[in-house]
């Protein structure tokens, strides 16, 4: 048995990190003349290079940034605000905040009847698939951690292989295995589960094959994120916890999970917002208005030009429903970074 | 556990704290299993020598090199064969363009602190974490509307996915920049060494194993990218993922896509293999360079 270390004092990194960073910043332009007299090797490095170098390396980057995704969703809203042409009834947007109509939102509340079953698809395929992606991922993630010992770069090469190989390939091997005479079908007759007179058509509208395409398409993500966020826990409170008398099980609910509990929130953030906006899973793999979800009712009205003013007013709401988690997220992730300065 | 007697000595053995956790061991392998072997099977049916997707008749390379007008093969096929050189397009002008701006932006943002840096760093993440379509409808009626310039093809698509992927070389340039700190740079200032030369002799050389596991990362993230590009790809601009997914669903196209698919395979492993030998010789004689963390880092950790 391993001799018990120290015992560490149980303070909550992150907790103390965020004192320090909440301590006052030093002023921006102390008194020029005491900045003279004490000029650290900190103070020549400022003044021998002038602010604007820094921020003019970051200037191209910014454009492009406020161009290509600032700009973008201004657009989208005025799209979806704007105006029909009154012959081709194609959207005509309104670039003006003040002349903006809400039509295109109002028309969204009356075909609620329409849009309301794939959104309620969406919020319970997204939680089911994400909910069993952290249950197979948490303790695969925690095992390559903790228990891999030599093993570690294999276990590693082979938790990432996914990442390397495309989507589309995933889904493709899927699409293989779940034909009518496919694999899937063929051990189901083997093991006398299913008659073969009457095969099961996977491919042809099935919730459950829709939420097996999530998990397998995003998991590689989730595990990733898992591994990184648990190997960074100090295995010394481990085995402090278990030196203190707390078994097995304990120890995890009482230790490790407490201390992965903002990963585990980044992962389910990084598995849930790219399946809310995802199409081609249910597409590739069901393509029947049975599993429809919110993002095949986007794309599908993005095709048609006079639908085109709607498809923006669904594709905004979406986003201002997302955009409480994602803010969550980002402000988590920018303190996250803050700290580590 | 107060209450718990006093177990005898083998028992703590078998049913101690420290003892290996088998049953996570095999959930482990079961869930590496699930993962890997669909993908081994699709790629055994590239090779496939009958038509079918599902059942496996022999092998051979017809839909890779074959000839027969019926069924076109990844060599042969006009379609195949564009979307295979538009990826690798897409894939080249793409990383070209994010590094240098991603790079710029982490720099900038790092070393200039203020309301707008922070602002600039909040949209950077936010553009990291906004469902992919969202963005694609939004580009989609910013080329149709305002900026009719830029045509949906190779221009719309080359915008759209620096934009994109401009994250992955700000957030990892960012992380390592931190980690540097600024005491290599004050050192080459108190030595006499100019503004850029510090830059160009000190900073760089130290960031490069960023810069260079971001490039990989962006260029194997534009090959695999698909719902940007399918919705700007317009009339040409089809990749290999968009190609796939359009005639993936009724199985028409035959093992051809498959064999679609394992070439995009073999180019991103080339391109993970390669970015991982280069990793670890940049890295070479630092602290922390073990397999993992060329691995970890090479997938973007």
């Amino acid at each position: 048995m391993a001799v018990a270390p120290p015992a560490p004092t149980l303070s909550p990194p992150s907790r103390s990190a965020g004192a320090g960073a909440a301590a006052p910043q030093p002023s921006r332009k102390p008194a020029f003349r005491a900045r003279m007299r004490a000029r650290s090797a900190e103070d020549r490095i400022q003044s021998w290079r002038p602010r604007w170098f820094w921020a003019s390396l970051a200037v191209p980057g910014a454009i492009w940034l406020l161009v290509f995704f600032v700009l973008p969703f201004y657009v989208v809203l005025s799209v979806a605000a704007g105006a029909l042409d009154p012959i081709f009834q194609t959207p005509i947007p309104v670039w003006n905040p003040f002349q903006w109509s809400g039509a295109s939102f109002a028309n969204l509340f009356r075909e609620a009847s329409f849009l309301w079953p794939p959104f309620e698809r969406t919020i319970v395929y997204t939680a089911i698939a994400s909910a069993l992606s952290l249950a197979i991922a948490y303790p695969v993630a925690y095992f390559v951690t903790r228990y891999a010992g030599k093993r570690k770069t294999l276990y590693l090469l082979l938790l990432i292989s996914p990442f390397w190989v495309s989507y589309m390939m995933r889904m493709l091997a899927w699409i293989d295995l779940l034909q009518v005479g496919g694999y899937v079908n063929k051990v189901l007759e083997w093991l006398h589960l299913m008659n073969s007179k009457n095969p099961e058509g996977w491919l042809s509208g099935h919730a459950s094959t829709v939420v097996l395409g999530l998990i397998y398409g995003y998991i590689p993500y989730l595990i990733i994120v898992l591994y990184a966020g648990l190997d960074r826990i100090d295995g010394r409170l481990l085995e402090a916890s278990r030196d203190l008398g707390l078994g097995r099980w304990r120890t995890f609910w009482r230790v490790t999970v407490p201390l992965s509990r903002q990963t585990i929130l980044a992962g389910m953030f990084i598995t849930v917002l790219p399946m809310v906006g995802d199409y081609f899973t249910n597409q590739l793999l069901s393509a029947t208005p049975r599993t429809t979800m919110i993002g095949n009712v986007i794309e599908g009205q993005l095709d048609i030009a006079n639908l085109q003013g709607d498809g923006a007013a669904a594709s905004m709401v979406l986003l201002a429903l997302l955009l409480i988690p994602m803010i969550y997220y980002v402000r988590s992730t920018a303190r996250a970074s803050r700290e580590n300065v | 556990m107060a209450t718990a007697a006093v177990p005898s000595r083998a028992a703590k053995r078998r049913r101690g704290p420290w003892r290996h956790p088998w049953g996570l061991q095999a959930f482990t392998w079961v869930y590496l299993v699930w993962s890997i072997v669909p993908i081994c099977i699709a790629i055994l049916f590239s090779f496939n020598n009958g038509k079918s997707q599902s059942s496996f008749q022999g092998l051979s390379m017809r839909w890779y090199t074959g000839t027969s007008k019926a069924f076109g093969s990844v060599l042969h096929d006009p379609t195949l064969h564009a979307a295979v050189v538009q990826t690798l397009k897409l894939g080249l002008f793409v990383t070209v363009i994010t590094i240098p701006l991603g790079v710029g932006f982490a720099m900038g943002i790092d070393r200039w602190r203020g309301r707008t840096s922070n602002g600039m760093n909040f949209i950077m993440i936010f553009s990291f974490v906004v469902p992919e379509l969202l963005l694609a409808v939004a580009l989609m009626f910013v080329f149709l509307q305002l900026l009719k310039s830029i045509h949906l093809g190779t221009d719309a698509e080359v915008a759209a996915l620096v934009v994109w992927n401009i994250s992955w070389p700000a957030i990892i340039v960012r992380a390592r920049l931190i980690t540097i700190g600024k005491v290599y740079e004050e050192a080459a200032a108190d030595l006499g060494a100019s503004r850029f030369s510090a830059i160009w002799h000190v900073l760089f050389p130290l960031l490069m194993p960023a810069i260079f596991a971001s490039a990989v990362l962006t260029f194997a993230s534009v090959v695999d990218d698909f719902v940007l590009v399918e919705q700007l790809s317009g009339v040409g601009g089809q990749t290999m993922s968009v190609l796939i997914y359009s005639q993936a669903h009724g199985g028409n196209n035959g093992p051809a896509l498959n064999a679609l698919a394992t070439l995009m395979l073999i180019f991103s492993l080339v391109v993970a293999g390669l970015g991982y030998v280069v990793y670890r010789v940049m890295t070479r004689g630092e602290r922390g360079n073990t397999t993992a963390e060329a691995l970890t880092s090479i997938a973007g950790m």
